[in-house]
């Protein structure tokens, strides 16, 4: 599959030949402008390939209505874009609300997700974005993102925009997520830690290709060629050894 | 002072008329510069056209602009108001291309891809997060257009320049002042009002 924006002289995106297994945490990894964003934002349609297909469950999503399609699959990004005039709760029940679900649903919905992402719902639910903590804010993008329980959660750089402690609990906490939901998690990130920290599969991409697959042991242990080496660096040996330690425990 | 004393009833009255001509102009107004702000937001060359249009017909002078629509269309109320739309337009496309332009780009890309359709993005989205600044917008066209009213007296579609202009006609201070008061405090009111609705829609 590949992507030429408009008028690029270079292709943002080419050669990807990638499966991506149900309930799997893939992480996309690599330098900025390498193509990562760009890639996951042809899964729910933000950017058309210019050639080849993109499947979900055997289908070609170029086949289905765009935005039917996007209400089906959660999206997160680094900027959050909570909607600034929306209480929380309205922030969190706007899929559900797209969806026509009826009002008592959209309500018991929100509340089980603030539960779930560790708000108390009765704090949060009538506080309005501005009201709100980065790491908060950032973790009602992730249930907004959940609310309407899509098999696929696309994220773009989430918590890059955050401190390292904030960024480490949200971490834990979308990791924990993924282990009790089981959704599919595609996941952008420039950040080695990270994605040897989250995924089961990282993508490792540079000049709009990808480079390597594998588990994080794998990219650690048999770097594919020099620029994966550099990526994963001089500290592989101790990132080895952090990632026998599960991640609960950390 | 003495005018608006022994007069009140009729300064009320043209006031009345003012409010009318201002208000009739504002929404009429509104309903094309809306549009036409959205198009000029979306699509660059679409509106650096709209914007020198609108930008040229706002430099020529308002009693020039009457004259023409006189001869085109006649004496009268409905004249002043095609004016005064004429004029609205420039500022309140301005406040509505502002507005959208300045609505951070993260608020659209979540709601595209969480599944808003265009127009549910526009509508749902775009326009709160833009209102604080397209009220600003009709707040400066308001104020505006209060003052360029009075000039609608010289096509005898009343309003407060009725004072204005007699009070000249017949060497009479105290009710071309009378009628500058009634204007004045109404644009301040005008402007004080909605700033009032500026800072209740700021998120």
């Amino acid at each position: 599959m590949g992507v030429r924006y408009a008028n690029a002289s270079v292709p943002a995106v080419h050669d990807v030949d990638l499966a991506i297994e149900a309930g799997q945490f893939a992480v996309l990894l690599g330098p900025s402008g390498c193509g990562k964003s760009t890639l996951l934002r042809t899964i729910n349609r933000l950017v058309e390939p210019t050639s080849g297909t993109l499947l979900i469950d055997g289908g070609d999503v170029r086949e289905r209505d765009a935005t039917e399609l996007r209400r089906g699959i959660g999206y997160v990004i680094q900027a959050v874009g909570l909607f600034p005039h929306y209480t929380v709760a309205q922030n969190v029940g706007v899929v559900p609300k797209l969806l026509g679900w009826e009002q008592v649903r959209i309500d018991a919905r929100v509340d089980e997700l603030l539960r779930l992402i560790r708000l108390d719902p009765a704090r949060y639910r009538d506080r309005k974005p501005r009201e709100l903590s980065g790491g908060e804010a950032q973790r009602v993008g992730v249930a907004r993102a959940l609310a309407a329980q899509p098999r696929v959660l696309l994220m773009d750089e989430p918590f890059a925009a955050v401190d390292a402690i904030v960024r480490a609990s949200l971490q834990d906490e979308i990791a924990r997520v993924h282990r009790e939901l089981g959704t599919t998690i595609v996941f952008v990130t420039h950040d080695v830690d990270e994605a040897l920290r989250l995924a089961d599969r990282i993508v490792v991409m540079n000049a709009g290709h990808v480079v390597q697959t594998g588990p994080p042991a794998e990219i650690l242990e048999h770097p594919a060629d020099d620029f994966v080496r550099d990526l994963v660096g001089v500290d592989a040996e101790t990132r080895r050894l952090a990632l026998e330690r599960p991640l609960i425990e950390r | 002072m003495t005018y608006a004393a022994t007069h009140g009833a009729r300064v009320a009255a043209l006031l009345g008329q003012h409010v009318v001509l201002v208000f009739v102009s504002l929404l009429i107004a509104l309903v094309i510069a809306l549009p036409l702000g959205v198009v000029a937001a979306r699509n660059a060359r679409a509106g650096s056209v709209i914007l020198a249009v609108t930008g040229a017909l706002y430099t020529i002078p308002s009693l020039a602009l009457l004259a023409l629509l006189v001869a085109a269309i006649g004496l009268g109320q409905a004249t002043a108001i095609v004016a005064l739309v004429v004029y609205a337009q420039m500022i309140l496309i301005r406040g509505v291309v502002a507005g959208l332009r300045g609505v951070d780009p993260a608020l659209v890309d979540a709601a595209r891809g969480l599944g808003f359709t265009a127009r549910q993005t526009l509508l749902r989205v775009e326009f709160p997060a833009a209102l604080p600044v397209m009220l600003g917008g009709v707040r400066v066209a308001t104020v505006s257009l209060v003052a360029l009213a009075t000039v609608a007296a010289w096509i005898n579609a009343g309003g407060l320049g009725v004072l204005l202009f007699e009070g000249i006609g017949t060497n009479n201070p105290d009710k071309i002042f009378a009628g500058a008061l009634a204007a004045a405090v109404l644009a301040i009111a005008a402007d004080l009002l909605l700033r009032g609705a500026e800072r209740a829609v700021r998120t």
